[in-house]
């Protein structure tokens, strides 16, 4: 079914395609004989295919290529077994094909600088960016030792190998020298990134077996660049005249190019950094430096014949941490986005192209020994260098990688578009069997992305390999995580012993100390605590969970006492609960003498932690007094106008538009919630007792200057009914009164907030007889909220919702029960 | 050095292997180190533990200069304190941070996993109750975010509490709101560390060579 649909999604790519293709000669004609003949019409529509081509076609081509991934992700069975990268190519397969029977000749196909300048990029600034940092430097030295080592032994055996085998005969006549030998091993050593990465992604190895194959993936470009470039030099120079010296040039030269490539990336992240200080004013398009300097970057590394690769990776290792701090939130949250957009969008080019240049009768050559010989040496001397290299290794590490992830890493280096880009770069001039050299690189590309590709998670399965754990973090762990890193380096420092955590702490230290003075803005460098970013996460996570769970149920319920409650108040509530049983008495007084109709305890919406972290200080008589002006001098309900801004998202900061809004969401919220809840309970009544309950804390504001905050009560009052008291279900917010500024909720402090007085409008009407009508009818009640749920953000949709709500006004029947005493309230 | 290497075959250092699990050789770098830090006496007082330079800048370093002091860590059945300790009890301490071997079964590997989380417990756990009360997790979360000057002490106070009350939900689930949450018992400590690869977060490598001519 879901192979059916997206054939048909190709075709019906192809045939936009292909449609195009069918203008363009057509069109061509057009433009000359218009040129030609008609000087003076002017002709009202014309068609300037020419003009537009070169972009219309890549966009094209973009969007082919999106509706392809679409439609491989549209159905889970598949890709459940076949991994994603692996249908692309195949989709590949199918484009070229439909392309190759229009054309008879492939027109598209993957070029080696379009490749290198505009699809590679992205995908690894995006692995820079989003590179677990400790991870990644923790094992880096088992990284570097593949990368490095591996990749020279997969390069020099592949060659000599196969060398080896054509002077025994195996492959028939073929012009190949040794050095052409070695030229192709090199290039097609390298495990490339972005298969690696399309692979593993989808099958949850666990996270250290993942960074080494990922981690040597990208370090070993600045091996194969060398390799391939000191081969290439090679082999126009000829075998006669490499000398000692020139070899001795290959060497250091592979050092300059990799650490010089790393420099670069370097020195661009920290200069990222700096500027993100100073960005806080053009903050729409500042997570644009990102692309543009991660780009410069590689271009800068590419211009000095530096391994580009490795300097965009180290920029976004290098800057990931300042920038993500000194941004303002949104941008992080946009870079994170569009760095992905790009490295998908890329990747799934890319493999779409690798399948596409296949379907090319002028590119193959085939010779079953030479394409053989390859894959089998390939996988081969792959196994022998990762098992002899982690064995080495495993005579140092603390924990030792095991047999089956050692197979893992062997089975998952996969070959990509990188050692096909390189083979295409090949000089025919100098290299005859170029083509043979291509094709094979092909064949292995696909036969690592697909086969290999296909059976690596029916082996990680067989082989039980360890999975990722689950990466939910809890406070505890985090804690824990940082009470082990001391006891570590704690111990290291008593037992005299200058280990890793040694390294690590002093590392810690410098950064500290330097870095983050030097890259931090000083208002971030405070907030630059792990224990303190889970914190902070967390909190996050239960507002929002909070808000969710209160609007599934209709109303902002106080919903997080169910799962756990910890009654800290009985032995250490000394400090921070004392204001809360004199609130506590006062309310309840007050809630038994005005309404002794409510029995039903209603959940508080227990949003006062926000409102007392923020205006403490605040005197409550101005406030009120503020309210009260506010609400009754201001009625006229302007016009929601949406401000068009390139270089401002915010659509609308009239305070008292979004306060009247807000009021009045709330307001018809609570009713209907109200009505919903609690059956019978008139809205009047809480008003009033609010009201009254203001005046009694007023007075007891006056008698206790310690409960600074409570003014803010009523704000949970009109549903305060709840016998919830000290626990909130915000984290760490349980101590009111106390006057603490939680700052995990000071970044939330929006201006809605700061109104809590929806219920002193006890002078409107119209609200609370309509509540009053819609009593009866409580289950639609919660219907009726999604429309209103909406309104915070446009008056429109606010009108909206009113209207209904008013014209129901006139078709509902009176509630049945009254309370006998509401009436006299309404005004 | 050379004297110290040559006595790796020394009686004393026979038996300290067998009892803690160090190689004869790894005995003989720590004994050094054991000198270097008592200034070449027979026991080792808190105040050496104060000399160490680097250790000064430690947040936590006081909970771990006591878990040399604390009897728990020198055997299962002892409590309290000591104010000084010999060579033994300073391996036998040192020992909970042996990496564990590569050869040992699935059940070895949990007991010496239990083992460093008793270690860490017991850390957390300075009364010796049993349980690590939430005024005991505030004092150690207090000291982790103490090097970090931005965080006050009431932001320490309410992760520890966050934390505490995080561990309540999981450990214990559904509790009534007149519950009280006493503390984590050692059994929740395991529950809750249970995602945790202990052997290589609470291990560090001992060298065979002599590595103390590099601290101060």
């Amino acid at each position: 079914m879901g192979r059916g649909g997206s054939v048909r999604f190709w075709i019906f790519g192809s045939m936009l395609l292909i449609g195009v293709w069918g203008q363009e000669p057509k069109s061509e004609r057009h433009d000359e004989h218009g040129g030609g003949s008609n000087v003076s019409g002017i002709s009202i529509v014309s068609l300037e295919w020419e003009y537009v081509e070169p972009p219309y076609l890549v966009a094209l081509w973009i969007l082919v290529c999106f509706l392809c991934k679409l439609v491989i992700e549209a159905n889970h069975h598949v890709t459940e077994f076949i991994p994603e990268s692996a249908l692309l190519i195949c989709s590949g397969f199918i484009l070229g094909g439909m392309i190759w029977g229009a054309d008879k000749v492939q027109t598209f196909r993957l070029t080696p600088y379009d490749f290198f300048h505009y699809f590679l990029p992205p995908i690894i600034l995006d692995t820079g960016y989003s590179m677990p940092n400790k991870l990644f430097f923790t094992n880096l030295g088992g990284i570097l030792i593949h990368a490095i080592i591996g990749t020279c032994w997969n390069a020099a055996s592949l060659g000599l190998s196969l060398w080896g085998c054509q002077i025994g005969g195996a492959m028939g006549d073929l012009n190949v020298g040794l050095l052409q030998y070695l030229l192709f091993g090199s290039l097609i050593a390298a495990v490339d990134p972005v298969a690696v990465l399309a692979v593993f992604e989808q099958v949850h190895v666990n996270e250290v077996l993942f960074i080494m194959v990922f981690g040597e993936s990208l370090l070993n470009d600045g091996v194969t660049v060398v390799l391939f470039n000191v081969f290439n030099a090679f082999v126009t120079l000829g075998g006669p005249r490499i000398n000692a010296a020139e070899i001795i040039k290959g060497i250091i030269s592979f050092f300059v190019v990799a650490f010089g490539g790393s420099l670069v990336g370097f020195v661009f992240g920290l200069l990222f950094a700096l500027l993100s200080r100073c960005t806080k004013n053009i903050q729409i398009i500042e997570p644009g430096f990102l692309f543009i300097l991660g780009y410069l970057a590689y271009l800068t590394a590419e211009m000095l014949s530096l391994s580009a690769i490795l300097s965009i990776v180290f920029f976004g290792v290098c800057c990931q941490k300042y920038i993500n701090a000194n941004m303002d939130e949104n941008s992080v949250r946009t870079m994170k986005c569009a760095v992905k957009v790009f490295a998908n969008g890329a990747e799934t080019m890319i493999f779409v192209f690798l399948g596409i240049s296949a379907i090319d009768k002028s590119i193959w050559v085939w010779n079953t020994g030479f394409v053989l010989l390859t894959l089998l040496f390939i996988l081969i001397y792959r196994f022998m260098g990762v098992f002899f290299l982690t064995w080495f290794m495993n005579l140092t590490r603390l924990v030792p990688i095991d047999y089956t992830d050692q197979v893992i890493m062997s089975y998952g280096g996969l070959r990509g578009a990188v050692a096909y880009g390189l083979a295409v770069m090949l000089d025919e001039a100098k290299i005859e069997e170029k083509k043979l050299m291509v094709s094979t690189t092909l064949i292995v590309v696909y036969f690592t992305v697909i086969l290999q590709g296909v059976t690596m998670k029916p082996l990680v399965k067989w082989l039980k390999v360890k999975r990722a754990a689950s990466a939910e973090k809890t406070l505890i762990e985090k804690v824990q995580n940082r009470a082990f890193e001391h006891i570590l380096v704690a111990i290291e420092d008593i037992s005299g012993q200058k280990g890793n955590n040694y390294l690590r702490n002093k590392w810690f230290k410098f950064e500290e100390n330097w870095m983050s003075r030097i890259l931090l803005r000083p208002s971030v460098r405070e907030r630059q605590d792990k224990v303190f970013n889970v914190f902070h996460q967390l909190n996050l996570k239960d507002a929002m969970s909070y808000v969710v769970e209160g609007e599934r149920r209709g109303s902002l319920e106080f919903i997080r006492n169910e799962s756990a409650f910890v009654d800290f108040k009985k032995k250490f509530g000394e400090d921070m609960t004392m204001s809360m049983p004199d609130i506590m008495a006062d309310m309840s007084d007050d809630r038994s003498a005005a309404s002794s109709t409510r029995k039903e305890s209603v959940p508080s919406v227990s949003l006062e932690v926000h409102e007392q972290a923020m205006r403490g200080t605040r005197a409550a008589e101005g406030l009120d007094s503020h309210h009260l002006l506010q609400q009754h001098l201001y009625k006229g309900r302007k016009q929601h106008r949406h401000r068009y801004s390139r270089s401002h998202f915010d659509i609308n900061k009239d305070e008292n538009e979004i306060q009247e809004i807000f009021q009045r969401t709330m307001k018809s919220r609570l009713e209907s919630f109200k009505s919903g809840k609690m059956g019978v309970a008139p809205p009047k009544t809480i008003t009033k007792h609010t009201r009254k309950e203001q005046q009694q804390k007023l007075q007891n504001k006056k008698s206790k200057s310690r409960l600074s905050g409570d003014e803010d009560f009523e704000f949970s009052e009109g549903d305060s009914a709840s016998g919830y008291d000290t626990s909130f279900p915000v984290r760490g917010g349980y101590r009111p009164g106390a006057g603490i500024e939680n700052p995990a909720f000071m970044p939330d402090v929006d201006l809605p907030l700061q109104i809590p007085p929806w219920l002193e409008d006890v002078d409107s009407v119209a609200p609370s007889q309509r509540a009053q009508v819609r009593l009866p009818w409580t289950p639609s009640n919660l219907r009726r909220l999604s429309p209103l749920r909406i309104s915070t953000r446009s008056s429109d949709s606010f009108n909206l919702a009113e209207a209904p709500g008013d014209h129901q006004d006139d078709q509902l029947p009176p509630p049945p029960t009254p309370p006998p005493h509401r009436d006299g309230d309404v005004v | 050095m050379g004297t110290l290497q040559s006595s790796a075959g020394h009686p004393l250092y026979t038996e300290l292997s067998e009892k803690t699990g160090f190689s004869a050789e790894q005995i003989a770098v720590l004994h050094k180190r054991f000198k270097q830090l008592s200034h070449n006496e027979d026991i080792l007082r808190r105040q050496h533990f104060d000399e160490i330079p680097d250790l000064s800048c430690n947040p936590i370093r006081s909970q771990i200069t006591e878990a040399f002091f604390d009897k728990r860590n020198f055997s299962r059945s002892n409590e309290g304190k000591v104010n000084e300790i010999g060579f033994e009890e300073f391996l036998l301490v040192m020992s909970h941070f042996r990496p564990p071997s590569q050869s040992m079964t699935q059940e070895q590997r949990e007991n010496v996993r239990r083992e460093k989380l008793r270690f860490l417990f017991n850390m957390h756990d300075t009364d010796n109750d049993g349980t690590i009360t939430l005024e005991e997790y505030r004092h150690v979360v207090e000291e982790l975010l103490s090097r970090s000057g931005a965080l006050e002490k009431e932001t320490a106070k309410s992760i520890a509490d966050a934390a505490m009350l995080e561990v309540a939900s999981i450990s214990v689930g559904h509790m009534e709101p007149d519950e009280f949450y006493e503390g984590i018992t050692f059994e929740h400590f395991l529950k809750l560390l249970d995602g945790f690869e202990i052997e290589s977060k609470m291990s560090i490598r001992f060298l065979n060579v002599d590595a103390t001519t590099l601290c101060k």
